[in-house]
C-alpha cells in the first residue's frame, strides 16, 4: 500500500503517531464470471517504503455473499468496512433476507462520497446475490460508484489496464476467470513498487466464498528482462 | 361491544380487565363506517378499487381522493378517516424516500409493510395519542418478485393477501373476492372484477352518492402505480353497471 | 441519510468517541495538545479538485425543442478509466439535463433531482417541474454549496420545454447561470461554441440539423480533448417529450494522416 501524506496537522507540540503518513499502494481486482465473481488482491501493506505486513489480507467480508477489495488507507478501509458490515447485517434482519450487492454498494459510495474530503479509500465491492447473479461495484474516491464487469484498483492497476481490456472476456469459466486474475496481479505486483508479497483469492457464487491465497514464489512467470 | 365504558376505554394506554384496548377497537370501527375498499392480486399485478361516499353535493368531482402513489412502485389505497390517512400515506413516503437515498433502490414492499405498521402500532401505546382511524392497503409489482399486498390495520397487525376488503361492506366484497381465481387473472379483467363489485357492494340506500377509484401496478405499467386510463375505467365501470342492472332485472323477473 | 443525519450536512465521520490524544482533558482544564483543544471536528478539510471527471456537455435550440449530447467517458486524471458514465437524463417530460465535471457529485445530485420528480408524481396532479425552475434551483443549490466553500464540481445544461418555447440554460460549480441558444461547457466553451454559434446565427436550424451540428461538434472534441471519448449519448427534447437516444460512436477520420510527407 505507496505512501501519501494527508492530513498531516503541523502543530509542533503534536505527538508523532498523529500524522504518520497513511499507507496507500495496492493492487485489487474483481472479475464476473458464468455463476459469480472472482476477487483477488496483493498483500502489501507499507509505510512509506517500510512494508509493515507483507501478508495482509485485503479482501474483506461484508456478508457471507458479499466482500469488499480494499485499496487506500488501511485505516480508512478498516473502518468504513467494519460500518457497513454493521449496517449490511442489520439490514439483513430487517429484509430477513441476504442483502443486494447493490445495497453494500450504496451503502459504501454515501459514505465514501460524504466524508470524501477525510477519506482515502477506493474499494471494490464484489458478491453474488440472487436478484443479480455475480456483480462488481466500483467505488474510487471522490465516492462515486459504477457497476464494472471487470474492475482493477490501487496503484499496481495502473500498469495493467492494458493487460485486462487486452484479456477480459464476457462468460469466463470459474477457471479462467481464477487464471485471468491471478496473471493480473502477478503483472501488477512485478511494476508496482508498493504491491507484492502473495496473491490472495475469493472466488463469490451461490455456494458462498471459496479463499486461496498464491504464494509469492509460485506466482505464474512474465518476462523479466 | 358487550362492556361499553366501564373506564377502560379512554385512553389505548391501559388494557380492559379482560385484556382489550378498547380504543383501538373504536378505532377499527372508525374503518367499518368508511366506504369499502378492495385490493387484488392478481397473476401480473395489483389492483386496487375504492367505493368513494361522496357526502355532499359541493365537491367537486375528484376530491377527497383515496388512492395515493407512495412511491414510483407503489400505491396505497385507504380507508376511514381521510385526514389520518393521509397521514399515513405520508409516512410511508418518507419511509420510502429515505430507503431510495439510503440504499440506492425502490424500497421493498414487505420493508415498508413493516416500516408503516410498526408506526400504526406506535399509536396504541401511549395514552397522549389516539390511534388511527383507517386501514390501508398497499401494493406492488416488481420483476424479481411479481405482485405483492399488504393490508394494515389501526392496531398495527399487517397481512399479506391474494385478495382483501375493508370498509362498510368488506363482507359483501370478500364473500364475492372468494370466487375469482385471483392468481390465474391479470389485472385486465380484475380491473372490471373491482369495479363489479364496488357497485354490486355499493349500498344504494344509505349512500346515495359515490365515485369508483381504480388504479393498477403490473407487469403493463412497467411496475409504476398508476391510476386505471379513463377509458379503461369507464369500460369497467359500464360493465359493472350492466351486471347490477342485470341483476335487478333477474330478481324482479323470480318475483 | 438517516443514520448520517441530513443528505445535504453529513454528521461527522467520527464523533461521540475520545478526542486523539485527549484522555486526561477534564472539562475547563484542556491539555496543550493541538487536537485537543482542537477537536478534528472543528476543521473541515473541502475538495481541493474532483476526482473522477466527465468533459464537455453540448446543448443547442432548434426550431422546435433542444437537443444536448456528451460523451460517456469518466477521467480519473488522465487515465480513461470509467467508459460507461451517462449524463444526459431525462428528469420529467419537460426537461434534459446534461451534466459535466466531478461525476460523484453528478451521481448525488442526480439521486436528489430523481427524488423530487417522484415527490412530484406522488402529488398527482398532473402538474411538472418545469426547466427554468430546475435551472434556477441548480444556481441556489450550486451557489448555496459554493459559499461554504465545498463546491459541487460541476457544469449543467438544463433543456427543455416551458411555455411551448425551447428553453436552454447552464450553470457552473459557482451557481453563474445565463441562457444561451448554444451551449458548450469544458474545453468544448473554446472549441464547439465558436460553430454553434456559427449556426444559431444562420438560422432555420431544424432537428436534423441541430443533430448532425452537435455530433460534429463531439468530433471535433475527441479530436482535440485529451479527456473526451468516442461514446456518447444524444438527448432530444421538444413539445412531445424527452427521449435520450442508445449510446452512439463518433466516426472518426484520419485521411488527412496522409498529407504529412513522412521522410
Amino acid at each position: 500500500m505507496a505512501a501519501s501524506v494527508i492530513n498531516t496537522y503541523t502543530d509542533p507540540g503534536m505527538p508523532e503517531w498523529l500524522s504518520a503518513p497513511h499507507s496507500t499502494g495496492t493492487s485489487i481486482m474483481a472479475c464476473e464470471f458464468d455463476g459469480g465473481v472472482v476477487i483477488g488482491a496483493d498483500s502489501r501493506t507499507t509505510t512509506g517504503a517500510y512494508i509493515a505486513n507483507r501478508v495482509t489480507d485485503k479482501l474483506t467480508r461484508i456478508t457471507d455473499h458479499i466482500y469488499c477489495c480494499r485499496s487506500g488507507s488501511a485505516a480508512d478501509t478498516q473502518a468504513i468496512a467494519d460500518i457497513v458490515t454493521y449496517h449490511l447485517n442489520f439490514h439483513k434482519m430487517e429484509l430477513s433476507e441476504e442483502p443486494l450487492v447493490q445495497t453494500a454498494a450504496a451503502i459504501f459510495r454515501e459514505l465514501c462520497y460524504n466524508y470524501r474530503d477525510s477519506l482515502v479509500a477506493g474499494i471494490l465491492v464484489a458478491g453474488w446475490d440472487k436478484k443479480n447473479g455475480g456483480q462488481i461495484y466500483s467505488v474510487p474516491i471522490g465516492g462515486m460508484v459504477q457497476r464494472q464487469a471487470v474492475s482493477i484498483g490501487g496503484s499496481g492497476s495502473t500498469y495493467v489496464y492494458g493487460y485486462v481490456d487486452a484479456n477480459f472476456k464476457p462468460n469466463m469459466t470459474k477457471e479462467e476467470a481464477v487464471k485471468f486474475v491471478t496473471n493480473t496481479l502477478s503483472l501488477a505486483i512485478l511494476r508496482d513498487g508498493s504491491s507484492g508479497g502473495v496473491v490472495r483469492l475469493g472466488v463469490i457464487t451461490e455456494a458462498g466464498v471459496e479463499r486461496s491465497v498464491i504464494l509469492g514464489d509460485q506466482l505464474p512467470k512474465f518476462y523479466e528482462g | 361491544m358487550s362492556s361499553i365504558g366501564t373506564g377502560y376505554d379512554l385512553s389505548a394506554s391501559q388494557f380492559s380487565p379482560d385484556g382489550r384496548v378498547f380504543q383501538v377497537e373504536y378505532a377499527a370501527k372508525a374503518v367499518e363506517n368508511s366506504g369499502t375498499v378492495i385490493g387484488l392480486r392478481g397473476k401480473d399485478g395489483v389492483v386496487f378499487g375504492v367505493e368513494k361516499l361522496v357526502t355532499s353535493k359541493l365537491y367537486e368531482p375528484g376530491a377527497n381522493k383515496r388512492i395515493f402513489h407512495v412511491d414510483e412502485h407503489v400505491g396505497m389505497a385507504v380507508s376511514g378517516l381521510i385526514s389520518d390517512a393521509r397521514q399515513i400515506v405520508e409516512t410511508a413516503r418518507s419511509e420510502a424516500s429515505n430507503y431510495r437515498s439510503q440504499y440506492g433502490i425502490q424500497v421493498p414492499l414487505k420493508y415498508l409493510n413493516e416500516r408503516v405498521s410498526m408506526y400504526m402500532h406506535a399509536y396504541t401505546l401511549y395514552s397522549a395519542v389516539r390511534p388511527y382511524g383507517c386501514s390501508v392497503v398497499m401494493g406492488t409489482w416488481t420483476d424479481y418478485e411479481g405482485p405483492q399486498m399488504y393490508m394494515l390495520d389501526p392496531s398495527g397487525v399487517s397481512f399479506s393477501y391474494f385478495g382483501c376488503a375493508v370498509g362498510k361492506a368488506k363482507q359483501a366484497a370478500k364473500t364475492e373476492i372468494e370466487k375469482l381465481k385471483l392468481a390465474d387473472m391479470s389485472v385486465k379483467d380484475l380491473v372490471k372484477e373491482a369495479a363489479r363489485i364496488i357497485y354490486l357492494v355499493h349500498d344504494e340506500l344509505k349512500d346515495k352518492q359515490f365515485e369508483l377509484e381504480l388504479s393498477w401496478v403490473s407487469e403493463a405499467t412497467k411496475g409504476k402505480h398508476e391510476l386505471v386510463p379513463r377509458e379503461v375505467a369507464s369500460e369497467a365501470e359500464n360493465l359493472a353497471k350492466q351486471a347490477l342492472a342485470d341483476i335487478e332485472d333477474s330478481d324482479e323477473g323470480e318475483m | 441519510m438517516a443514520f448520517m443525519g441530513d443528505t445535504m450536512n453529513p454528521a461527522p465521520l467520527w464523533h461521540n468517541g475520545p478526542t486523539p490524544g485527549a484522555f486526561y482533558n477534564f472539562p475547563g482544564n484542556s491539555s496543550t495538545y493541538g487536537p485537543g483543544s482542537h477537536p478534528a471536528s472543528d476543521f473541515k478539510a473541502h475538495s481541493a479538485s474532483p476526482i473522477t471527471t466527465t468533459t464537455t456537455v453540448i446543448g443547442l435550440k432548434f426550431d422546435k425543442g433542444v437537443v444536448i449530447a456528451a460523451d460517456t467517458l469518466g477521467s480519473y486524471g488522465s487515465l480513461a478509466r470509467f467508459r460507461d458514465c451517462p449524463r444526459v437524463m431525462k428528469v420529467n417530460d419537460l426537461i434534459l439535463l446534461g451534466n459535466g465535471g466531478d461525476y460523484a457529485d453528478f451521481q448525488y445530485l442526480k439521486d436528489i433531482i430523481e427524488q423530487k420528480i417522484i415527490d412530484e408524481k406522488c402529488i398527482g396532479d398532473g402538474l411538472q417541474l418545469k426547466p427554468r425552475s430546475l435551472h434556477c434551483w441548480l444556481t441556489r443549490v450550486l451557489y448555496n454549496k459554493r459559499s461554504k466553500m465545498d463546491p459541487l464540481w460541476s457544469n449543467y445544461v438544463v433543456a427543455g420545454i416551458q411555455d411551448g418555447e425551447p428553453f436552454l440554460g447552464a450553470v457552473d460549480k459557482l451557481g453563474t447561470a445565463y441562457e444561451d441558444a448554444a451551449i458548450a461547457t469544458g474545453l468544448g466553451a473554446y472549441m464547439a461554441t465558436p460553430l454553434l454559434r456559427e449556426a444559431v446565427d444562420k438560422g432555420g436550424l431544424d432537428e436534423q440539423g441541430a443533430k448532425a451540428l452537435v455530433q460534429k461538434c463531439l468530433e471535433v472534441l475527441y479530436y482535440r480533448d485529451a479527456r473526451a471519448f468516442q461514446r456518447y449519448q444524444l438527448g432530444v427534447v421538444t413539445a412531445d417529450g424527452v427521449t435520450v437516444e442508445d449510446l452512439a460512436e463518433i466516426t472518426p477520420r484520419w485521411e488527412l494522416a496522409h498529407m504529412i510527407h513522412m521522410k
